[in-house]
């Protein structure tokens, strides 16, 4: 089985958010980088179809140079190989563009890509290029297993889970549950020597325009103080919570 | 030329963003100066949509839809948007909404823009304000297809009742063997129980409570709320409850009107994925607690002793406030 991990470049869970250039750009001063935390699980278990299925892992990024590190760490963590579209990721659709074009060459029977991605929250690129390439398409998918050319997997539902069967070639849009916290896999040593010598492809991209564009930013209006409520005097608690904010 | 919702529905019943849906559209219609059309799958009850202005309801009966299928709904708006003519298409943001929409955008060409929370800023050029990085910001998207794909976020806009006479048409889409690719086995649901998702209120327990054993008064809090229940992270990652009650940046984000948080910290990755909900209170024995930064009401004190005090005044107030 071949397989594609779709490796989305963002910030890192803790980072403060700015702006600059008059709001209308990400401040990335200052501001680290990691793999998407939805595509480390599907990474994760890509590793365990590696080892427990033959498979072969290629993680592919569409990013500028800056997103190398990331590709090595996923190289570190385990990929056999990677790919970098050379490209600025303007939106969802244009990135989709692009992984079709590198899914479609590469001939690959499982795409894992992340729900979403932690920065613009678009939860749009799996679903476009599984629409693209016409491949089949789960998405919030927290259990994946494939035998031959038969899927099965679980998605997260609003209010519990579904259980789906579906055929190759697959896209997901993964999630924690993919595989446990617990089981992540984090670079060691011996992966990092190993990934200097891995093979990372830099590809130029293909013609395609954007549909949608991020003119500018703003921030959430500063929070007001908290009210504190004494423990000995709910009821004033409550009062607040149907008089003032009126949501009981 | 049309506005075009798709109007969720379970068990007939239309769902509460089905209404918000179209009391958000019924204004883009207006500045638009065109018509709100809805589109619904096995739904009863077309005429409530009308209460928020939708003039007229493409109403599909089907077997074969029973249950939810990404692609074949995808489907179905899609050819409901074409045979509209619609230049704006607005679904909301629930599990499967955001399933079908990106697989939407494709087939009707459209620039997709998610976590919508307010009316478009402009019609020409169209553009509209999200939300970004979980909620840490906001950013102004520019759309620039002929059809438009908005996803609403839940609680952004509210319910608007309008006047007006809607019509119902019964709609017949043509689906495709290919639509079926993939093949529902079994769902999973607890019935019966507000989800997170369309909950108003949110009671969300964290690493404080100590043990899963603990949960009971969670749980009562939230029934007498009439709320769902939601945890942070590390009690999900302990086992102490399932993975779907993780709420923050990388679990389920929440958007209630109130969420109530006890014995969690207010991490900045809890924080995130909260932030769009309005009115949050934090009960929590550490004064010093981040949560307390962002909360509006807090609590210092013992989860142990507050939550069930908070239980019987509530039922008092309850009873009172019949
Ligand atoms: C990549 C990444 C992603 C993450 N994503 C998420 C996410 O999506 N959601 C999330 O929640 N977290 C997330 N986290 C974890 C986050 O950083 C925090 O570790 C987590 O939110 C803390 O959970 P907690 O508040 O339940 O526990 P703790 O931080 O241990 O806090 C427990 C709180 O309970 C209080 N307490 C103790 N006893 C009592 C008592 N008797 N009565 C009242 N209060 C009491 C304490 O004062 C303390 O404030 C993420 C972390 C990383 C690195
Ligand atoms: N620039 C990118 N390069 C590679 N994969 C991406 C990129 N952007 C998004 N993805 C994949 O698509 C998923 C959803 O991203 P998004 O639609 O941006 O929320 C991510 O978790 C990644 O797997």
């Amino acid at each position: 089985m071949k397989i594609l991990v779709c490796i989305s470049h963002v910030p890192d869970t803790t980072s403060k958010i700015n702006f600059t250039d008059g709001d209308s750009t990400f401040d990335t001063n200052g501001v680290q980088f990691v793999i998407n935390p939805n595509d480390e699980f599907g990474l994760t278990r890509a590793m365990w179809f590696k080892e427990k299925q033959g498979a072969s892992v290629t993680v592919v990024n569409v990013g500028e140079a800056d997103t190398e590190p990331t590709l090595r760490k996923a190289l570190a963590i385990g990929a056999d190989e990677a790919i970098r579209v050379n490209a600025h990721p303007t939106d969802g659709f244009f990135v989709a563009r692009q992984l079709a074009k590198v899914a479609k060459d590469g001939g690959y029977d499982l795409i894992i890509a992340g729900r979403e991605s932690i920065d613009y929250n678009g939860g749009m690129v799996p679903g476009m290029l599984a629409s693209l390439i016409d491949a089949n398409f789960v998405n919030t998918c927290i259990s994946l297993e494939v035998e031959g050319n038969e899927a099965t997997a679980i998605r997260e539902i609003d209010g519990g889970k579904e259980t789906v069967k579906t055929k190759l070639p697959l896209v997901v849009g993964g999630q924690k549950g993919l595989v446990e916290e617990k089981d992540l896999k984090i670079p060691n040593m011996r992966g990092i020597m190993m990934a200097r010598k891995k093979q990372l492809t830099v590809l130029e991209p293909e013609a395609a325009e954007s549909r949608t564009k991020a003119v500018s930013f703003e921030k959430p209006a500063p929070k007001g103080e908290v009210k504190l409520v004494s423990p000995d005097n709910l009821d004033e608690l409550i009062d607040l919570l149907h008089n003032e904010a009126k949501v009981i | 030329m049309s506005v075009l919702i798709y109007t969720e529905s379970e068990n007939g019943k239309f769902k509460k963003t089905a209404f918000e849906l179209a009391s958000y559209a019924r204004e883009i219609a207006n500045t638009m100066g065109t018509s709100l059309t809805a589109v619904a799958v096995n739904a009863e009850n077309a005429g409530e949509l009308a209460q928020y202005g939708v003039d007229k309801t493409l109403m599909v009966s089907s077997e074969e839809l029973k249950n939810f299928n990404a692609k074949a709904y995808a489907d179905v708006v899609a050819q409901a948007a074409k045979k509209e003519g619609s230049e704006v298409v607005v679904v909301s943001s629930s599990a499967n909404a955001k399933y079908l929409a990106p697989e939407l955008a494709i087939k009707l060409e459209a620039g997709y823009a998610p976590n919508t929370v307010a009316l478009p800023e402009s019609t020409s050029p169209f553009k509209v304000k999200r939300t970004a990085f979980t909620n840490k910001a906001f950013n102004f998207t520019e759309i620039s297809t002929a059809v438009k794909l908005i996803g609403l976020s839940k609680n952004a806009f509210g319910l608007k009742e309008a006047q007006g006479e809607g019509t119902v048409e019964d709609f017949a889409p043509e689906l495709e063997a290919g639509d079926f690719a993939i093949e529902v086995v079994s769902v999973d649901k607890v019935s019966g129980k507000v989800t997170i998702a369309d909950a108003e209120t949110v009671v969300s327990g964290g690493r404080g409570l100590k043990g899963p054993e603990n949960w009971g008064m969670i749980e009562e809090l939230a029934e007498v709320l009439g709320a769902a229940t939601a945890c942070s992270k590390p009690v999900s990652d302990l086992g102490w409850r399932p993975h779907s009650e993780h709420v923050g940046q990388t679990g389920k984000p929440v958007a209630s009107n109130l969420y109530i948080a006890v014995g969690i910290s207010g991490a900045i990755q809890h924080l995130a994925g909260i932030n769009a909900s309005k009115t949050k209170v934090v009960i929590n024995n550490d004064p010093e607690a981040p949560f307390f930064k962002a909360a509006d009401y807090g609590v210092v004190g013992d989860a142990f002793e507050v939550v069930p005090q908070l239980i019987e005044k509530l039922k008092t107030f309850k009873a009172n406030n019949a």
